[in-house]
């Protein structure tokens, strides 16, 4: 053996390999923390994102807790889908975006130089406006997509996941005969659901959502919002809505933000009776926005 | 005063109306009559000559009269089998970089440079394929005639790829993307199996439209009237079999010329019908 093998010898050190965010087994699921945890979901710090020359959030600072539904309100380009997007790192797709401050999910810096965008997402699952079915798929493949493109070989544990996750959407008892039907047979509202089953099969540990329903109908609203309120028991949920009935219907926890800024957080029942800012109040009473 | 009424006026406008309309309808006839004059050209006298030996025979030598182009129809197909090999990775690729990665200033130049490659007379890839194939080789052969070809698809195929995909919308490529799933694999088995068909199409369009070509053969596949199966040999393909037919003094060569011009015609037809059948459903990606 040569010294040229040994470690100590090597003229440069080891090219650093890409540290992941360290969680538990993808499989099976494990709820983050406990029921008696009481550190915060998400920890969101002096949160300042750019694109370009335009300053979009402004120094944002807000605490979310773990297993409850935080809704983001406010009016039409405030800020309000930026800041959910920065929460699983979906606004760098934009090229121009850059960020300062600081976001913890469970005490971990998402925004570290050494962790991958790719694991953050897995962990902190997102839900669209439009409901978005990849259209080659199946229902029972879009179920699976995610754990399959992500490695996952194993039949057995993807029929199970599948059959978890369409359950837990609300949807199993409503395709279970015809899976292998296109995803786009489905309705608007059996369409949403399954992309929330779709992300809910990766396991996340966060739900982001972007006003998933106003999309859809009153009916297929209802559903979704019972379907909210079913997975608090074991996800952290933010929503983002225009709808100010359906944040004081589904939420714990309202932030307002306007013009960039978080300009009151607090819980639902207080933000919408008694809130401790004017703007809160004209906004959430309807004088504007 | 409102609109004038009156019926002079009235009808020098349905006048012009109706002039318009038969002018703009004889400029579409005309569009499609040469396709119909051909046609009927090579029906009319290729037709005869388009029998069971056709498919089956070699060429007769000088003075023999029937005889076939059954060399010339399997070399066009290995000749696109080669050229498709080589061209259709690099094309469908190059189109995924333009529509999925890939800067936009440095897009603008490929871009720009893809049209330009498109546009280049089709001799331009024989000479240089010659140059690039041929001198080192020291032979024709089946593999510069599938180079020249290649060259040609190529742009063609990238530019198209990159169409079809970024008519695929973006929410697939965020959902994707916020299942954790990686880049690559978002490109590879959601966006362009989204695609997948406008893609094909794109390719056998490309396949169709090189596979009349018979400027970039002339320097490099070269043509021969016998069997040929190694690659690194001359091999017969029916445009150039057409040209060097047609370009002979005799008779019985330019009866058969025609009847290869009428079946070159009728496969490039049944690609060009055969991608309408396959895209009729759902060309698209729905939304």
């Amino acid at each position: 053996m040569t010294s040229k093998n040994q470690p100590v010898a090597s003229p440069q050190p080891p090219s650093p390999r890409p540290v992941t965010l360290p969680r538990q087994a993808l499989l099976p699921a494990k709820a983050p923390g406990g029921p008696e945890t009481t550190i915060p979901a998400l920890t969101i710090r002096d949160l300042s994102i750019f694109f370009g020359n335009n300053q979009v959030l402004k120094r944002v600072s807000l605490d979310i807790p773990a297993r409850a539904v935080s809704a983001i309100i406010g009016p039409s380009g405030c800020g309000k889908s930026t800041l959910l997007r920065a929460l699983n790192r979906m606004h760098e797709l934009v090229p121009s975006a850059r960020m300062e401050g600081h976001i913890r999910l469970f005490g971990q810096d998402i925004y570290g130089p050494e962790i991958e965008p790719v694991i953050v997402r897995r962990r902190v699952g997102m839900v669209f406006q439009k409901s978005n079915p990849f259209p080659t798929m199946s229902i029972a493949e879009n179920a699976t997509v995610g754990l399959r493109l992500n490695g996952v070989r194993n039949r057995a544990m993807l029929a199970e996941q599948m059959e978890r996750s369409l359950g837990m959407a609300a949807l199993w008892d409503e395709v279970k005969d015809r899976l292998d039907a296109p995803a786009l047979s489905l309705s608007g509202g059996q369409q949403q659901r399954l992309c929330i089953a779709r992300a809910l099969a990766v396991q996340p540990e966060v739900l982001l959502m972007d006003e998933p329903a106003s999309a859809l109908d009153p009916l297929a609203t209802a559903k979704i919002e019972d379907l909210i309120l079913e997975l608090k028991k074991e996800y952290t949920i933010v929503i983002v809505t225009h709808n100010m009935q359906q944040a004081a219907r589904v939420s714990d926890f309202t932030a307002f933000l306007y013009l960039g800024e978080l300009v009151e957080y607090g819980a639902t029942s207080k933000i919408f009776t008694h809130p401790a800012k004017r703007q809160t109040e004209d906004y959430v009473t309807g004088r504007f926005g | 005063m409102g609109p004038r009424m009156n019926t002079a006026y009235h009808r020098w406008r349905k006048f012009k109306n109706a002039l318009m309309q038969i002018i703009t309808c004889v400029c579409a006839l005309l569009v499609i009559a040469p396709l119909g004059l051909v046609f009927y050209h090579l029906l009319k006298s290729g037709f005869g000559s388009v029998n069971w030996d056709f498919f089956t025979q070699l060429p007769k030598p000088v003075g023999e009269s029937g005889g076939g182009m059954a060399n010339a129809i399997v070399g066009t197909f290995e000749l696109l089998a080669l050229a498709a090999l080589m061209g259709v990775p690099v094309g469908v690729l190059g189109g995924i970089y333009l529509s999925e990665y890939g800067s936009s200033r440095l897009n603008w130049w490929i871009r720009l440079c893809a049209d330009v490659l498109n546009g280049v007379p089709s001799i331009i890839w024989g000479m240089l394929v010659y140059a690039l194939v041929v001198l080192p080789m020291h032979s024709y052969s089946a593999w510069a005639g599938g180079v020249a070809l290649a060259m040609m698809m190529i742009p063609l195929i990238m530019r198209t790829t990159e169409e079809v995909l970024l008519l695929v919308p973006g929410g697939f490529r965020e959902a994707a993307l916020a299942l954790g799933i990686a880049r690559w694999r978002t490109s590879l088995q959601i966006v362009v199996r989204t695609a997948l068909k406008g893609i094909v199409t794109g390719v056998l369009l490309a396949l169709a439209r090189v596979g009349g070509e018979t400027a970039p053969l002339l320097f490099t596949a070269l043509g021969n009237r016998f069997w040929n199966h190694r690659l690194s040999d001359p091999i017969a393909a029916l445009p150039l079999q057409i040209f060097t037919s047609a370009n002979s003094p005799y008779k019985d060569w330019h009866r058969q010329a025609w009847a290869g011009a009428l079946v070159l015609l009728l496969l490039i037809a049944i690609i060009n019908v055969g991608v309408r059948f396959l895209t009729r459903d759902r060309f698209s990606p729905r939304t």
